[in-house]
């Protein structure tokens, strides 16, 4: 599973780095930095978090698959 | 919806951010006909801001960075084939291996590309790198993991600070040239870029300003060692990295009779393409940074964005457009909103920064490192930049949007002292920087001169 943070509406609650730390940084104050593919383990926090987050900006699915061609 | 606008077929050519979004708005507002994507990148969509952040700390690997699916868009996806060609009569797209694709709509969403180093002998020195796809980040990634001596970052717009930040935390010695007086000038003006100046200068980087890179050599071998500046200096470097901005991928269409040139392609407010008359061409849509487009918060000049979010609305309003007649239409008016981070400072920007003669510091100090500063143009909000403050850049977006007054009421309760205060906001002229700002306005107002934007290099 791939996630992406539209960052234009993140307001850095940090709801997300409590809830899933090893994905979720925050770099200084309120610079958000992420890991964009989700370890296996890490699903069920980063689902936590994805609806934990107040502006709905964190959004999980499966990348297009290489082979669609 | 016309039953008829809901079937046929429809061909997005880019198959990144705008492209994959357009191609779920289009199933998610019923669209049931055929729906194929050409991308001339052998790989599926993928992210590109993490390319500068976190893949150059080495937190994340390029390959990582695919963009998730908010559904799946149930499509065709051409990969690793580029459109050479559109014959607007025939409504075909001519591809790269000597197909061609017809289609009922077309979405443009050709995006750009890193501009090259001018000397092509020298940009194709061993170690010398531009950065915007995931193999310019993994041969970048790779060659700061090796330990380089010194890096050179060539241009200070977002993405060369960004790359100076990453090198920085990495612990690598890094200098940084730039032809302007200062760090993001060309896109926040004179008081943020002296900020920007003390956070590269604070972070060790060996800044210099107002200089030009005249030239990159390489040992026997092609290596990269390297270069010459303006100033009479030589910065010798293991690598370099060649940031001036963006080219937009408009060359397939230069005999299309589209209105597509160095600035982008030009389409009206609802993404709708403009030939080169002027005229609107009803089944062409364009989206995302390949496009320009009026808006009239700012005088219905023509705004080129590279920005993410501008690539996900615009591609989300074209989508809409293509399956709705004329009066259901939807004019894409979103304020631009872009984001950095870098050295440890999150800049986020709302409106149309370059688009004003003075600011007011509304918010916090620059002492601080966190601030909010408030643009304004001929005494209206344009424009509002945060620092570490990114949670009340929803007002100022208000402000932006209701055209008020400026400098800015009283309205935030830490309102700063220097809110009162409008200084010039000393946007400069683009051509006496190295890279290009992310936002230019095209247009044309006759009392200023920064809406000339000319390549550089
Ligand atoms: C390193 C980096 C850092 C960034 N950081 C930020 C940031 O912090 N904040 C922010 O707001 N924005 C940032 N951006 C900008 C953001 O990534 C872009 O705005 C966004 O990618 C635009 O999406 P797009 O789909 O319009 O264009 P693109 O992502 O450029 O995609 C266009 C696609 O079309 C393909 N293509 C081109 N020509 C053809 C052809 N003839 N036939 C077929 N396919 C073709 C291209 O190869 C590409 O895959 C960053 C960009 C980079 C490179
Ligand atoms: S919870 Fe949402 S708003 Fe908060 S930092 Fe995470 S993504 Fe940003």
């Amino acid at each position: 599973m791939q996630i992406v943070v539209d960052l234009t509406r993140c307001q850095g609650y940090a709801q997300c780095v409590f809830l899933a730390p090893d994905v979720f940084q925050l770099h200084g104050e309120e610079g958000l930095l992420y890991l964009p593919a989700v370890p296996d383990d890490q699903l069920e926090r980063v689902r936590q978090a994805v609806a934990a987050c107040p502006v709905q900006a964190i959004l999980m699915g499966k990348g297009v698959s290489a082979g669609a061609e | 919806m016309p039953s008829d606008l809901r079937d046929g077929r429809i061909v997005i050519v880019g198959a990144s951010l705008a492209g994959l979004r357009a191609a779920e708005t289009l199933r998610e507002e019923g669209f049931a006909g055929s729906l194929t994507v050409v991308g001339d990148e052998p790989r599926p969509p993928y992210d590109r801001p993490p390319l500068s952040k976190q893949v150059l700390i080495g937190d994340v690997p390029a390959e990582a960075t695919a963009l998730p699916m908010r559904r799946d868009p149930d499509a065709e996806w051409r990969l690793g084939v580029a459109a050479t060609g559109l014959d607007l009569l025939e409504k075909r797209v001519m591809l790269a291996d000597g197909e061609s694709l017809s289609y009922d709509r077309l979405l443009i969403a050709t995006g750009t590309r890193a501009r090259p180093w001018p000397n092509p002998e020298e940009g194709a020195l061993q170690g010398v790198f531009t950065l915007r796809t995931i193999d310019d980040a993994t041969g970048l990634a790779e060659a700061l993991a090796a330990g380089p001596r010194r890096v050179l970052v060539i241009g200070a717009g977002f993405t060369g600070s960004e790359i100076a930040s990453a090198c920085r935390e990495r612990g690598l010695d890094v200098t940084v040239a730039e032809r302007g007086p200062a760090p993001l000038v060309g896109a926040l003006g004179g008081t943020l870029s002296r900020l920007a100046t003390l956070m590269h200068r604070g972070h060790g980087v060996d800044l210099r300003c107002g200089v030009t890179v005249t030239a990159l050599h390489g040992d026997g071998n092609g290596r990269f060692t390297g270069a010459d500046l303006s100033d009479g200096t030589r910065v010798e470097a293991d690598v370099c990295v060649v940031a001036l901005g963006a080219v937009r991928n408009v060359e397939w269409l230069a005999e299309s009779g589209l209105a597509a040139g160095r600035r982008g392609v030009a389409c009206d407010a609802g993404c709708q393409a403009f030939n080169m008359y002027g005229i609107v061409i009803n089944d062409v849509f364009v989206a995302g940074d390949v496009s320009r487009f009026p808006h009239p918060l700012f005088g219905y000049q023509m705004l080129s964005l590279e920005h993410w979010g501008n690539a996900v609305a615009q591609a989300e309003v074209a989508a809409h457009n293509m399956l709705n007649p004329g009066p259901l239409q939807r004019p894409h008016l979103t304020i631009p909103t872009f984001w950095s981070t870098q050295f440890g400072l999150n800049i986020k920007s709302v409106g149309v920064p370059t688009y004003s003669d003075h600011v007011v510091i509304a918010q916090g100090s620059l002492e601080a490192r966190r601030l909010a500063m408030v643009y304004g143009y001929r005494g209206r909000v344009t424009a509002a930049v945060t620092v570490d403050m990114g949670k009340v850049l929803d007002y100022y977006r208000h402000l932006i949007e209701t055209a008020a007054e400026f400098p800015p009421p009283p309205g935030a309760a830490d309102r700063a002292i220097a809110a009162d205060i409008p200084i010039p906001s000393d946007v400069p002229d683009p051509k006496g920087l190295s890279h290009e700002p992310v936002v230019a306005l095209t247009g044309y107002l006759p009392d200023r001169r920064l809406m000339v934007v000319q390549p550089v290099g």
